[in-house]
């Protein structure tokens, strides 16, 4: 078992102490109901905080927000933080850094949005308005962690650091998925919605059967939450404690289906405290709160080996994809209202305020997005032609002997292409 | 059932045989995990596991929560983090709420990575009827994963290939579904752990089934060929050796691995004996008899003396336990359809 850096309880500890000492009925099991080891962390916890575990898991009474719509720093007693929900405002250099991802991470979406727009991608699922959320992913977790991203996550991997024309491999389909997930511990990128969560519990959970420090980021959105493994995801990591972060995007709607539609909870992130972990609510389009949250999340799953949820609240401002038409759903000034909570914005206006953000840095930063988006559109004005008997060799370890006989016949075909023999 | 077996003084059950399998699997490699529901401290329902927990640690041998898509799917995680989980589905219908699991991801996952992530799971599921056992508790569910490219599909007949196959699907680097026919979990032969696990260690078991899948002929014969697998290799055997009386000669291949297939060993044995009979458990529509049927006509066609013909379930859904019988392939089902055989000429 990972040892707990947290400090031990203390009675000088006020704030909820008389509920503390009366947890969850954990401490008095009914005989043949003993375990509840990880009720005990969230005990020990809790108790660290000073506060009980009902009030450590349950999300804090509002949600995290260090920036209003307009980029100004609200105050601290305004910013939803309290005993046990504390989230310190990141270091400059860590902010500075969101913001180049931003920068980066808006501009990747319209490039390849307007790529997509003139034929030459098949498909991308834009994460326009959701770039908080997906750099704050990337820059949470250290280079020993994993992350489980979806197939809307392209900022979020591309800012963890995987080569933009390697994530871009499988939505101009040249093949379904184009790194090699170990080189970044960035897992495929999951189409089936929240399947990928289950794969990062057993990451995490063999890395803690070896003992190795490794936290994993498992991704998904609103929608996905009402899928069957999502459940089964969270309760297998809080059964065996091990450190996951569980990041919901929620952007409002699955394609066309409003949150309303798929879960009455109080809030996705209130859904923690059934499992027997802590959840918290933060506005996704923040990137001051959305690193903070994300940080401390990390750093509580590693500490202690227990998993988290938190919810992010954000909006899709582009449709589901390029096949989708999101006029038949919402209206446009619900988009509007969105438009004045743009996570890009707010952050530039915070940094500018802060006297971190200059137009120098600006110019730098700019450029370098740029330079992304170029090598973008170089990579789609190139056509690599794949090998279509690449199609046989990787379905098992060695090919089984019908494939290679299919493999046989496709080569025929293709050779008999090739000269002309089909015509 | 072989000649060498005759020469064992020790007896070995087919049960005995997978959990010594595993056994040694975690001895060898610290990277192999056994888990799923029931299998630590009860060590299963079918006691397979039994042991492995209070020898190798909770770590090594667990219980999960009661949830198959779960148990499918933290074992992807584990694989791609560099284990090999070797996981347990309680019964064969149980699985199925890990179907999305093990088709989107366990079977996909090398191919989606250009072969960068492999998954070296097995995913041990005990199948088929003749147990007396209750609904949901007898299908035979193969055809779903032989279906599904990425897969490999075992399943043995013997306690040699219990034994052998086991450790062969743990030491793979592709997921293999590894289906127990169930009613010869009890079943015992003279057959001797330590010489099979020389066998298997030794690197050259002339039983691999590798790349080639590796059917064995388990009984010789020259007019009709009987092909089988799993649970129905021993009613094949029986019905063989009552045909005998009546002057015909039958040849019975263990197929051993569905995936991969064993093509040369199918066709070498219909182009000797020029008819064909397929027996399998299953329900017979759109089934792994009716793939094997279809390859015999494929390649064998010219060898034919007679129509390929197939004894398997009915197209219903496996009866309750007081009708099973009437339901499942038996000698004289394939007594019958041997005689069907155009034998006059």
């Amino acid at each position: 078992m990972t040892e707990s850096t947290t400090p031990p309880p203390s009675p000088e500890i006020q704030a909820g102490s008389e509920d503390v000492t009366v947890p969850m009925g954990a401490s008095t099991p009914e005989p043949g109901h003993q375990k509840a080891e990880q009720a005990s962390r969230i005990l020990e916890a809790s108790r660290s905080f000073g506060i009980t575990p009902e009030q450590y898991m349950l999300p804090a009474q509002q949600q995290i927000r260090m920036l209003d719509p307009e980029g100004n720093l609200i105050s601290e007693s305004e910013q939803g933080t309290g005993p046990g929900h504390e989230y310190p405002i990141p270091e400059d250099d860590v902010l500075l850094k969101a913001y180049e991802g931003l920068v980066a991470g808006r501009r990747i979406n319209d490039q390849n949005y307007a790529l997509v727009r003139q034929g030459r991608l098949a498909v991308y699922p834009s994460s326009h308005g959701q770039e908080a959320c997906q750099v704050g992913a990337a820059l949470g977790l250290g280079t020993q962690d994993w992350m489980f991203p979806t197939y809307r996550d392209t900022v979020s991997v591309i800012t963890r650091g995987v080569d933009p024309l390697e994530v871009m491999v499988s939505f101009r389909g040249d093949w379904h998925c184009g790194y090699n997930p170990h080189d970044y511990k960035v897992s495929a990128m999951s189409t089936p919605l929240t399947t990928q969560l289950l794969h990062a519990v057993g990451v995490a959970h063999a890395a803690k059967l070896r003992g190795e420090d490794t936290v994993v980021l498992a991704m998904c959105g609103d929608g996905a939450t009402s899928e069957g493994d999502f459940h089964e995801a969270l309760n297998f990591a809080a059964v065996f404690e091990v450190p996951v972060v569980f990041f919901v995007q929620n952007n409002g709607y699955a394609i066309s289906v409003p949150l309303s539609s798929q879960s009455a909870a109080p809030s996705l992130a209130h859904k923690a405290i059934g499992y027997g972990m802590a959840g918290e609510q933060v506005d996704g389009n923040d990137m001051v709160a959305v690193l903070a949250t994300l940080r401390r999340a990390v750093h509580l799953a590693r500490e202690n080996s227990t998993p988290l949820l938190l919810e992010a609240t954000t909006y899709r401002m582009q449709a589901h994809t390029n096949a989708d038409d999101d006029t038949r759903y919402r209206d446009s000034e619900e988009v509007e209202q969105w438009k004045r909570k743009d996570p890009l914005k707010r952050m530039r206006t915070f940094l500018t305020n802060k006297g971190l953000l200059d137009e120098a840095t600006e110019e730098r930063i700019s450029a370098k997005a740029e330079e992304i988006a170029a090598s973008l559109r170089q990579a789609m004005t190139t056509e690599p032609k794949g090998d279509p008997l690449e199609l046989f060799e990787h379905v098992y370890a060695e090919p089984t002997a019908q494939l290679h006989e299919q493999r046989d016949q496709l080569a025929d075909e293709l050779t008999r292409a090739e000269e002309g023999g089909h015509a | 059932m072989s000649a060498t077996t005759a020469t064992k003084s020790t007896t070995t059950s087919f049960a005995s045989a997978l959990n010594t399998a595993m056994s040694d699997a975690m001895e060898n490699d610290p990277s192999v995990v056994v888990f799923g529901e029931d299998v630590g401290t009860l060590g299963g329902v079918f006691r397979i596991t039994d042991g492995l927990t209070k020898r190798f640690g909770e770590n090594r041998c667990f219980d999960t929560p009661l949830a198959e898509s779960g148990i499918a799917g933290t074992a992807v995680g584990m694989a791609i983090n560099g284990m090999r989980p070797v996981i347990e589905m309680q019964f064969d219908a149980f699985a199925y709420p890990s179907l999305e699991q093990i088709f989107s991801h366990i079977a996909k996952m090398a191919n989606r990575t250009r072969g960068n992530v492999r998954l070296p799971i097995v995913i041990r599921i005990p199948y088929g009827g003749g147990v007396g056992g209750v609904e949901h508790h007898c299908d035979s569910s193969e055809a779903y994963y032989a279906h599904t490219p990425g897969l490999k599909v075992f399943t043995p007949a013997t306690v040699a290939d219990a034994y052998l196959m086991l450790r062969e699907a743990i030491d793979s680097e592709d997921p293999v579904v590894f289906f127990e026919p169930k009613k010869l979990y009890w079943s015992k032969e003279a057959e001797d752990l330590s010489e099979l696990r020389a066998e298997y260690e030794s690197g050259t078991s002339s039983r691999r089934i590798g790349a080639e899948a590796n059917a064995q002929i388990v009984r010789e014969g020259t007019d009709v060929s009987i092909i089988s697998y799993g649970p129905s290799v021993s009613t094949a055997l029986k019905a063989a050796e009552a045909t005998a009386e009546d002057g015909i000669s039958a040849e019975v291949l263990d197929l051993r691995s569905i995936v991969p297939f064993d093509d040369a060993a199918l066709q070498a044995t219909v182009e000797k004996t020029g008819r064909a009979v397929v027996v399998a458990e299953a329900q017979g529509f759109a089934s792994v008899a009716s793939e094997i049927t279809a390859r015999i006509q494929e390649r064998c066609f010219h060898s034919l003396s007679s129509p390929v013909l197939r004894v398997t379930g009915f197209d219903i859904p496996y009866p309750a336990p007081k009708l099973e019988e009437h339901h499942l392939p038996d000698v004289d089902r394939i007594l019958d359809t041997l005689d069907e055989l155009q034998w006059e000429d």
